[in-house]
């Protein structure tokens, strides 16, 4: 959902991303590699996701394929939010 | 007794042996030792020679794991360096300590880029993957596979007495200080710890601490020293998968922080993973509370826990027996083998157990001073009983009980701990003033369930100028390590002073 990588990127780009970094970061850029986001910043990563998607994460959900780039949390938001 | 003699001896003695499991795959002791051999005839041909410092940027992988070994082969002083460290700060340990290489990865190579214009003693910078590089110092980092055999003519005439490491600490002024580290002060340690904890060869130990930290990097030293197995972590950002990988390889030793102890014990789902393997878990950088080692305990029951402390400047200082624990929970122990710790008042007098007093330690683990930083390491190193020995004050305050057991109370500066990291106060209002607008800043610790303190900065702002908290803490990101980077920042029209016009920090919170 085109929507939902939006809303995520935006959220990246005003909390994590200094400048011209924005631009950069593709849909399939993993966060971790590229020292976007730290510890706390995927912590902080799934509060938003939480409080934007009326979601909770889940311990066992907390892992990269999940949360690791773009397209990963847009597939994890789409089995999340379709799974009722 | 040389430090990556341990290493070597472990290559010797157990060549098949898995000495190391991480992201990208599983080396044994030969192959690890092929991989620091061929870097090190690499570091030699760009001019790294004997006593040279050699700075290792890199995350927790193989590369560093072998660049450690390989830079104390060439006879150099290796500094590890944090790998969230932004560009000035890099450049500014380059200069301080006038490497003369450098070694990094390709996602750092962007940070490498921009310190390496500010810079001019380094004479390579090696990039392990892909880059495009700028700067034309940049090459690629070795393939293992270019079969050279290594020449130890850099190390060969080494002695315990020269320097191995240079670990950056920060300080009080805001400026980080090289913790200058030698063999002996450094095989000390590992022997101490490792003879205390009881490790043994067949232990498996994790590290989800970045090596760059000697509480990380003692864990590889340690595991050379007996000739382990090493599951190396980039960091405990996916808890679940740390614990799956500790259940895969029967991880028997974790080395944790109480920040990283607290999320351990959050996750609901924990029971699912077979931890039966878990023989030992140890902490430091913080205090455990209580209530932490109670549940810790109730959860890992076949594990003993080590409640310890230490720091930079010595490595460790005590550790807790984990038969006290039930005697003297929030005790931190008494002093390691081989090294002897008492309490000095405010003129350097030693003071019997029950006092409180400045901790102050005696031993071949005390580092040999502030890499040319004579006024500071004159702070903190005095002299011992026997002329000419140096003993070293931590800058903490403990208290003893009536059996000298020892009990933190406060530290003497203004150093905040958060997710057991030191954060320096002066060092974040540093970066507070780089932002324009910034009139006056004041930087606190705040208490914080997870963090331990939280960083926390009262701004005043010159007229005319508008931020948000969201603003300040991005600027602070882009030039700090993220656990300096201040959680909260209040906006306030002015700052408590004292008399003589010194903000009063005493009365912000």
């Amino acid at each position: 959902m085109a929507d939902t990588k939006n809303r995520v990127r935006t959220f990246i780009a005003e909390n994590f991303l200094m400048g011209a970094n924005a631009a950069k970061v593709s849909d399939a850029d993993s966060f971790q590699d590229l020292h976007i986001l730290d510890s706390t910043g995927f912590l902080e990563l799934v509060s938003f996701l939480e409080q934007e998607f009326s979601i909770r994460v889940k311990d066992e959900e907390m892992i990269p394929e999940n949360l690791d780039s773009l397209d990963n949390i847009d597939s994890y938001l789409e089995r999340k939010l379709h799974a009722g | 007794m040389l430090l990556h003699q341990f290493f070597e001896a472990a290559v010797s003695k157990y060549p098949d042996k898995v000495a190391l499991v991480c992201d990208t795959g599983t080396y044994s002791y030969a192959q690890l030792g092929r991989i620091a051999a061929r870097l090190a005839v690499e570091l030699q041909r760009r001019g790294v020679a004997r006593g040279d410092r050699v700075a290792l940027f890199l995350e927790n992988s193989v590369e560093l794991v072998a660049a450690v070994f390989a830079a104390l082969a060439t006879g150099a002083v290796f500094i590890p360096i944090n790998p969230m460290t932004k560009a000035a700060k890099l450049a500014y340990m380059l200069n301080d300590s006038r490497a003369v290489a450098l070694v990094s990865q390709a996602s750092l190579a962007s940070v490498c880029e921009v310190a390496l214009p500010l810079n001019r003693t380094v004479i390579s910078c090696l990039v392990a993957g892909p880059w495009e590089r700028q700067d034309p110092r940049v090459v690629p980092f070795p393939d293992a596979t270019d079969g050279d055999s290594m020449s130890t003519a850099g190390s060969s005439m080494l002695i315990d007495q020269d320097l191995a490491s240079i670990i950056y600490t920060s300080g009080s002024t805001g400026d980080p200080k090289g913790v200058m580290l030698t063999h002996l002060n450094m095989v000390s340690a590992a022997n101490s710890v490792s003879t205390y904890l009881g490790l043994r060869s067949d232990d498996v130990i994790i590290c989800v601490l970045p090596l760059s930290f000697d509480y990380g990097l003692y864990q590889l030293l340690m595991s050379t020293k007996v000739g382990a197995t090493l599951v190396l972590e980039r960091g405990f950002t996916f808890p679940v998968k740390v614990l799956e990988r500790m259940a895969r390889h029967n991880v028997s030793v974790f080395p944790g922080v109480p920040t990283i102890f607290s999320m351990l014990m959050n996750i609901d789902t924990l029971a699912r993973y077979d931890l039966h393997a878990l023989r030992m878990i140890t902490n430091t950088a913080a205090a455990l509370s209580e209530e932490h080692i109670r549940q810790l305990r109730g959860l890992f029951p076949q594990a003993q826990l080590f409640s310890m402390y230490g720091l930079t400047e010595c490595k460790r200082v005590t550790y807790l027996p984990p038969d006290q624990l039930d005697i003297r929970p929030t005790s931190v122990g008494r002093g390691m083998p081989n090294e002897e710790v008492w309490l000095v008042d405010e003129s350097g007098r030693r003071l019997p157990n029950g006092s409180t007093g400045e901790l102050v330690i005696r031993g071949s683990n005390v580092m040999r001073g502030y890499w040319e930083k004579p006024q500071e390491t004159a702070k903190r190193l005095k002299p011992g009983p026997i002329p000419g020995e140096m003993i070293l004050h931590s800058g903490d305050i403990f208290r003893t009980d009536e059996e000298g057991y020892l009990y933190f109370v406060a530290r003497k500066d203004d150093i905040i701990k958060s997710r057991g990291e030191k954060v320096s106060p002066r060092e974040v209002e540093n970066a507070l003033y780089a932002l324009d607008g910034v009139y006056e800043a004041a930087v606190i610790g705040v208490p914080d369930p997870l963090l331990g303190q939280a960083v926390k900065a009262f701004v005043v702002l010159k007229q005319g100028y508008r931020y948000s908290e969201r603003d300040v803490i991005k600027h602070c990101a882009g030039r700090l390590e993220s656990f300096l980077v201040p959680k909260y920042v209040d906006f306030v029209d002015a700052l408590p002073k004292t008399d003589t016009g010194k903000i009063k920090k005493l009365d912000l919170a």
